[in-house]
This record gives C-alpha cells, structure tokens and sequence, in this order.
C-alpha cells in the first residue's frame, strides 16, 4: 500500500517539477520609457535576475542597466546572444547593455555558463 | 564657471565623427571648412555620409554661450554608442538623503537629461546630451560638498577592486571549509561503527546521544558552511530554474532530515534498520563542495589574467608640457594635442606622434612584437608601450577611451563575453540539465523504495541523495566561456585580436587562406632591386642620372629609383626640361646630358639602338620585376628594375601555413607573369592575378562555392569587403593605425606569420574546449546513472553519496584547470619549419 502511495507521490513531484521548471511562464515586467525615448529597465543581479522578464516594445531602443550585488563569480558576465553584447558587471556598479529588437520575439540574456538566465520579451 | 564657446577660442574643434578635441592641425575636408577631423578614418567616414555629422554640429555650434563645449576633455559619448552616459564613483554619501543632493546637483548641470545615484554602491549614472565632459559633473558633485570621479568602463581601480572581492571571497569559502571539514571528522568516525573502534553499539542510549550531538553541531554547517547553497537555490527556484546550489541543498537537507527524524521520531520506521543517521553525508559533501567552489574560484581568476595584464599596462602618469612648464599629471588628464615628454626606461602613457628626439621603443605588450621599433619625427607611438633608449617628445593624439590599448581591452573584453556557437548547443541541454536531474533522482527513490533490497527506504534515500549531489552543471557550464576567457586572452599577449567566439571557432575549421598580395605578402612599396650598366658606365652612374631625371617624380617606380639613389649617398642634380611620356617613360636635361628613362618602345621612338638590353628586360620580367631602360646622349646605358619587396617573414609564415595543412592563395591585381614570380617565391599554392579591387569578393566567394571555409587576409581599408566575405576575415594592422573593426581577427602587428599563430591558437581553444566538454559530458553521462545504482543489480556496486560529492567538487576544477592549460600555448617557433 505504501509503495503506491510513494510512487504517486513521485509522480506527483515529477509532474510539478516539469510544470514549475519548464511549462509555467512568468508575467514579466515592462520596461519603463526614458526622457530619450529608451526603453530602460533595472535588474538585479544576486541568485538570478531580478527581475528577470522585462516586457519591451520592439523597434526601440532598450537598456537593460545590471547592478550586480553579489561576489559569485559565475554572474560577473551577462551576454545577450542574439544582439552580441555582453558586459562584465562589476560588483555594485551599474552596468547598462543596449540594444534594439527590431523583431517581436523573446531575446534571452544569461551568464556565460547559461545557469542564470532572463528574457526580453519584445512585443 | 567659465563659459567660452567654440567660435570664440578658434582654435579647438570637435571631430563630428568621433567626438574628439581636434586642434588646429586637424584634417580637413573641401567645403566644410568649419570641421576638423582627428584621423583618416574620420574623415572617410565623414565623406560616406556628410549629413549624418553635420546635423550633429549644427546643433552643437548654434546655442552660443553654452558651457559646454569648452572642455578639451574626453567625451563621454564614443562612436555614437550609449549617448553620453557617464558613470561617476561617489564618495561621501552617508545617508539616502545624500542621494537626492548629489542627484539634483547633477540634473542642474546644462546637458543633463537623466541622473541616478545609487547608494548601496555609491555610483552615479548620467545620461547626458551628446557633449557633457566628465570633469564638469565631477566638479557639480564636489560643489555639493561630495567627491566624484568618472568610472571608465574597465581601469585598474575596478579590476583591483574586483580582485580584492574575489579573494575575499574565497578566504570566506575556505573559512566555511575548515569549519565544515573539522566537524566532519567526529560525523564520520561514530558514522561507521564497522570501521572505526570505540562507537557505541546501535541501538545503545549512549550512541543516541551522540546522534543527537551529531545533529546539532551539523546544524551550523548547513546554515553557514552551506549557506550559499540555500540562498542561491532559493534565488534559482523564485526565477523558476535550478542550478548546482538546487541539487546540492537538496541533497544534504534530505540527508541531514531523514537522519533527524530517524533520531527524534524513531517510531516513524517500524523497521529498527531503518533507523540510521547520514550526518556524515551533509558535513562532508558540504566541505567537499565548498572547497570546490574556493579551488574553482582560484582557478577561475587565473583564466582572465590575460586582461587584468593588459589593464595593468595602462600608464598612470604622464609629463607634459603646459605653457612651457614640464609636470607630470594623471594620464586622464591628458589632452589631444598636448606635448609629452619620455625619457628613457619610461612607459608613453597615450598614443600620440613624434615630434622630436628619438628613440627605440619596446612595444612587444601591444603588438607582441619582440624587437623594439626605431622611432623618430613623424612616427606614431602606442601609448603603454615602453621607451628604451633615448629621450622624446611626442604630441597626444588619442587619449582615455580612444587609445589603441582601450580599444584592445574593449575588444578582448567583448570577444571574452561572446559566445561559441558549440555553446549554443549546451546552453540548450542546460537549460534542461538540473530540472532533469532532479526528475531522476525522484525516479531512483521511486525504483529503490519499490524494487530495493531490505530496508528500502535507505537504500532510496541514499541513492537519491548520491544522484542529486554527483550530477554537476557546473562542469558542464564551465567547459567552453573559460576555455574561450583563456584563448582569446592568449591571443591578445601575442599581438592578436579576436572579434568573438563565432571567430574562433569558425578560424579552426579553416581549409584555405586568401592572402591580399600588396600590403600582406609584400611591403606594397616598390624599391629598387637590380642595376646593370652597359660599356662605358658604371651602376652608380646609371643610377645617379635616372635618379636625378626621376627627382620630384611621384610615380611610385620614380620614388624607388631616387630613394635608392640617396640611399647609396649618390648626389643627385636637378633636371631640366623634364617631361613624360605617358605609359612609357620619361625624359629629362641632367648635367647637360639627355637621360631618357622607359620602355623599349620609346627607346625605338627615339632611335636609340637597344637590343642588347632585350634579354635583360625578359630575364626580369620573369622574376615579377618591373624594368625599364636608361639611355644618356641617345645611347644605351643601363637597365634597372625595381619591384615590390617581400616582407622578410613572408616566405617562413606561409610555410608555416602550409604546416597547417592549408592551402595558401594569393590574390593580386598584377599580370600573371608577375604575380607566378611572386607566388613561387614565397610558395603559394595558387595565384588569382588581375583581381580588380572590386572584384576580390567575388573571388572569395569562387572559393567558398568549391566548398572551401576560406580565411581572407588584407589590409583591413581596401579589402574590407572580402574581408566580410570570408569565413574569417583577418584585418592585419601596421604601427597605430590598426582597422580593428573591419575584420574577425585583427593581427596588431603587420606580420604573416600572426596569421598561423592565430589559426593554431583557435585550433588549441577548440580542442580544449572539446576535451572539456566530452570530459563534462562523460562524467556526468557515466556519473548519474552509477550514483543511481544501476551497476546494483549486476555488480554490486553503489556509490557512496561522499565519493560523489568528491567527485562533483572536482569535476569542475577539472575543467577549469584544463582551460589553464591553454595559458601555457605558444606559437610554433620559426625554427621548426624549415
């Protein structure tokens, strides 16, 4: 009887590890519009990006500025594959990346190991 | 403040293409008089899109008054990047309120659009309209009574400071190391009551309070030796992703909870088997982890030393003249135009002009080159670069973020932050990677609790731990950025400069090398190579009478002979009546002799008998030399011939290549008896000669239609289009004028032979980034499925959940160690070709 019990209970814990991990999608946070008309957002850097889903209009320009707060080395990198910008971020200071979706779509930027990982979704 | 505009001080102007302080000198183009331009570049880019620029100085030259553009200060804004944002440190802020002082000080300066300060790191960002120097917004923070100065993208303070949190960050993991390795060594004596003498016997009250014990002093080694590990899968879980922090706390809480409640609620498990401890198991995977990440993060800071070396270069002084005196001065101070003095044994803090004394100068830290170079009036110095011999005075023309070294740091550090394509694929199985893990240890407790042996939920439990802390992303994450950090940081110590990962791993799969003949293969500068003087002459003479009827010719044959001539020492005349004959040559009065100086046509032209000069014209023909006839009183005289000259490294790099196994092309716009002369003497495979400039593309892309990956190598000005049309294309520089944005791979220094160092170094890279990944792979392919106990059924064997944390803690040093290696690369010496 226990065994059942267990086995569902695995079961169970699969099926939301592959829900919360890798079916569920975040809601994101818009970026706020600058005086310049760029489209700015301020992340975090400390066990991940904070926030980690930034909401953009495509075909304008968007800076991302990091401030990372934390001495892990695997964060000292973001990359933004898909434009080819990265930037070293230095603990504490502000670090901005910029960059400009022409096209709808989601732009992932992460650390160089891909452990940490954020997205632009441009709409 | 003083205000004072453009107009008025007529004498600085800004360059509407980069931004730079121009002085009086500048270069200028037809019908703007207004505009100055600091380089050759400039003003071409200028010329491409007059428009463009001067909107830019409409807008800056119309409010006059305004305070802005009197700084012959660095703008903060470069080639139209990020517009203007500066990042100020500063110092003093004690509470929040200082915050908004220091940011309303800023916002009140003319030009600012936007300033943030932040607190907790004691910065500062402004966003500035296009012409705001720095100096003006430290000089507004300091007049509210705090300290600033502009944070330059990457100078020796960050990277100290970064230093500086790297080893304090690891002398606090090797403190949590100690603290948890000195608690595991009592865990694992009453552990094995099997192994170790002395240990009360189970079930006995005695054993109970040292389990009881155990768990207590285990309770610390969770919370503070293993405390990165909850933080960081907490901050992964909030994000929705899972990282080695997520497996690992994971791993030892499930050790570390099973053990409590066998120890506190033992009528949980009926079973008396069941009720066992694995204190040991947090302690010592915790230790073991830990002084992984500590060895890992040493590791780790030696695969950027290539770039903390180049940062390091930079000069922090410099002596300058100001109005006649000689002080020396921060090197951020220093302006365009300013006069810099170096004495001997002294670094030349910018890149600036000679313009007097002279002097060897040391610039192997730059261009890799080993032989100090000769410098004299006129000649480019590379700031950062060491002054040998003599004193000099040079005149800045790049300074802060426009000196060549800046632009090389920026460059490696923007290549070191780019991404292989190979890593595209792992990024792609990572994303995956922990969740699956952890989907796979639930499946090993699922089979053990079902399937296991007596008593099974011991078995599962360890199993599932052993799965959970043997898995390691990191290995797998490390593998190819390190790698990467270390070659292309390699490459920079050897004078050679990677745009990006995609660069260099394209550059080992390389089957055929372009090279653009002029400029690469030879010096694109004729000179003389052979006189011969017929009876009754003698060379010099020959070469003193051609010279002279050549003197003030610009014809690039003309400059050959004369340059010859006064090397030899030779006293050249004027000539008189001198006129030319339009693709055959020239004639001229010298010393009252008629000298004419051409082809064999226009020696018939004139009737000057010249037969026996006929097999001499073929013979050097055939050697790809240029040759023309000189007759003097319409007799024959001589021949001589001149031709562009090999650069003397040329024949040894394309062996070099050919060592590769490359095939060797050259590329060239002269007539095929020329170009085959050239090509056989240095050993090129094939030739494409009578190549118009416009059509080198086309021929690339030949190339690339017989499937060949194809390496182009130029100048980097005139070949820029082949050099995008190639796989790769290698931009090679001379002296200062390097065109590092034209090509993947920029060679600092104008030699070949970088062009093998660069493709064995990219073929080093990928091989270390191959072994790193199949090394990654396998351990984690073999290691997860053994920790699972699948050898159990056949075998026997299971792992024990502290061989796997050993296991995992290593395995990523590993990797990183292997990455190291790479420093340790050196180009295939000269000598092991011949």
């Amino acid at each position: 009887m226990d065994v059942v019990l267990v086995n569902l209970a695995g079961l169970g814990l699969i099926t939301l590890i592959v829900w919360y991990f890798w079916l569920s999608k975040p809601v994101g946070t818009a970026a706020a519009v600058t005086s310049a008309g760029v489209q700015e957002a301020f992340i975090v850097v400390r066990d991940g990006y904070r926030p980690d889903t930034i909401r953009v209009t495509a075909g304008r320009p968007v800076r991302l500025v990091f401030n990372r707060q934390e001495s892990d080395p695997c964060s000292e990198l973001v990359v933004l594959d898909a434009f080819g910008v990265s930037a070293v971020l230095p603990q504490g200071g502000n670090v901005p990346l910029e960059f400009t979706p022409t096209e709808a779509g989601s732009y992932e930027f992460a650390c160089p190991m891909g452990m940490l990982r954020g997205k632009v979704v441009a709409e | 403040m003083e205000t004072m505009n453009t107009e008025s001080k007529g004498v600085e102007m800004r360059d509407p293409v980069c931004g730079m302080t121009v002085g009086p000198g500048a270069l200028k183009v037809d019908g703007y008089q207004e505009l100055g331009f600091c380089s050759e570049h400039c003003r071409r880019g200028f010329l491409a899109d007059p428009e463009r620029y001067v909107d830019i100085v409409g807008e800056d030259a119309e409010p006059a008054g305004e305070p802005t553009t009197d700084y012959p200060s660095k703008t903060p804004s470069g080639r139209g990047e990020s517009k203007g944002t500066v990042h100020l440190a500063v110092e003093g802020m004690t509470c929040a309120s200082c915050v908004s002082t220091v940011e309303s000080a800023l916002a009140a300066v003319p030009g600012v659009i936007d300033a943030r300060v932040n607190f907790a790191s004691n910065t500062a960002m402004v966003d500035t309209a296009l012409d705001v120097p720095a100096s003006v917004l430290t000089a507004a923070v300091a007049s509210s009574g705090y300290q600033a100065r502009e944070i330059e993208g990457e100078n020796a303070d960050t990277t100290d400071a970064e230093r500086v949190a790297s080893e304090h960050r690891y002398r606090l993991l090797m403190r949590k190391f100690w603290f948890a390795g000195v608690v595991s060594l009592p865990v694992i004596y009453f552990s094995y009551p099997e192994i170790f003498p002395g240990v009360p016997e189970k079930g006995s009250t005695a054993l109970w309070w040292i389990w009881v014990a155990m768990g207590i002093i285990t309770i610390p080694v969770l919370a503070w030796s293993g405390s990165q590990f909850f933080t960081g899968a907490w901050g992964a879980l909030r994000h929705r992703s899972a990282n080695m922090h997520t497996l690992i706390a994971t791993g030892i809480s499930a050790a570390w909870l099973y053990s409590t409640v066998a120890v506190l609620f033992p009528g949980f498990f009926p079973d008396e088997m069941l009720r066992d401890v694995f204190y040991d198991v947090t302690a010592v995977v915790t230790a073991l982890v830990v002084l992984g990440m500590a060895l890992e993060l040493k590791a780790r800071a030696r695969t950027s030393e290539a770039m903390k070396k180049l940062i390091g270069l930079q000069a922090k002084t410099a002596r300058v003249i100001r109005g006649g005196v000689e002080a020396d001065i921060p090197v951020e101070e220093v302006v365009v135009g300013d006069v810099v003095v170096v004495r001997p044994g002294e670094k030349i803090p910018v890149d600036g002009e000679v313009i007097s004394g002279s002097s060897a100068v040391d610039e192997s830290m730059v261009t890799g080159e080993p032989i100090p170079v000769e410098k004299t009036e006129g000649t480019p110095v590379i700031g950062a670069t060491i002054n040998r011999t003599g004193s000099f005075r040079f005149r800045a023309t790049r300074v802060g973020r426009d000196t060549m070294l800046a632009q090389i740091i920026r460059m490696v550090r923007d290549a070191q932050g780019s991404k292989a394509p190979i890593q595209r694929t792992v990024d792609k199985v990572s994303g995956y990677f922990v969740p699956a893990v952890l989907i796979v240890a639930v499946l090993t407790f699922m089979t053990w609790y079902t399937f296991g042996p007596s008593p099974a939920l011991v078995y599962a439990v360890i199993t599932m731990v052993t799965v959970l802390v043997i898995a390691c992303p990191c290995a797998l994450g490390l593998a190819t950025p390190t790698s990467l950090m270390v070659g292309i940081g390699k490459g920079a110590e050897n004078g050679i400069l990677i745009r990006s990962g995609d660069a260099l791993e394209t550059a080992h799969r390389i089957d055929t090398v372009v090279l653009d003949k002029t400029g690469t293969v030879t010096r694109g500068k004729p000179s003389l190579t052979d006189i011969s003087a017929f009876e009754g002459h003698t060379e010099d003479g020959v070469l003193r009478l051609a010279a002279s009827a050549e003197k003030g010719s610009e014809h690039p044959l003309g400059e050959a002979i004369v340059r010859a001539a006064l090397d030899l020492g030779l006293g050249l005349s004027d000539p008189d009546q001198f006129s030319a004959v339009p693709g055959h040559g020239i004639e001229a009065r010298v010393d009252d002799r008629q000298v004419v100086l051409g082809t064999l046509k226009l020696m018939a032209d004139r009737g000057i008998a010249a037969g026996p000069a006929e097999s001499r014209l073929e013979s050097l023909a055939e050697q790809g030399k240029t040759a023309v006839v000189v007759a003097v009183d319409g007799e024959l005289a001589g021949v001589v011939a001149v031709a562009d000259t090999l650069k003397e490294d040329s024949v040894e790099a394309i062996a070099r290549l050919h060592r590769l196994g490359l095939e060797v092309v050259m590329l060239t716009g002269d007539n095929h008896r020329t170009a085959k002369a050239i090509g056989d003497k240095v050993g090129i495979d094939r030739v494409m000669a009578e190549v118009l400039p416009d059509e080198k593309a086309t021929q690339i892309k030949l190339l690339q239609a017989e499937g060949k990956v194809v390496a182009m190598v130029g100048d980097g000005i005139n070949d820029a289009p082949a050099l995008a049309q190639a796989d790769v294309g290698l931009a090679m520089g001379t002296g200062t004028d390097v065109a590092m944005e034209s090509g993947d791979v920029t060679l600092i220094k104008g030699s070949l032979t970088g062009v093998a160092t660069a493709i064995e170094l990219s073929k080093a890279t990928m091989r270390n980034i191959h072994q790193n990944l199949v090394g990654a792979f396998a351990y984690n392919t073999l290691g997860i499925p053994i920790a699972a106990g699948l050898l159990y059924p056949a075998f026997g064997i299971l792992l024990s959940p502290l061989i796997a944390g050993a296991a995992m803690a290593f395995s990523s040093v590993t990797v990183v160690t292997n990455a190291n290696r790479l420093r340790r690369f050196t180009p295939t010496h000269p000598e092991e070709v011949t």
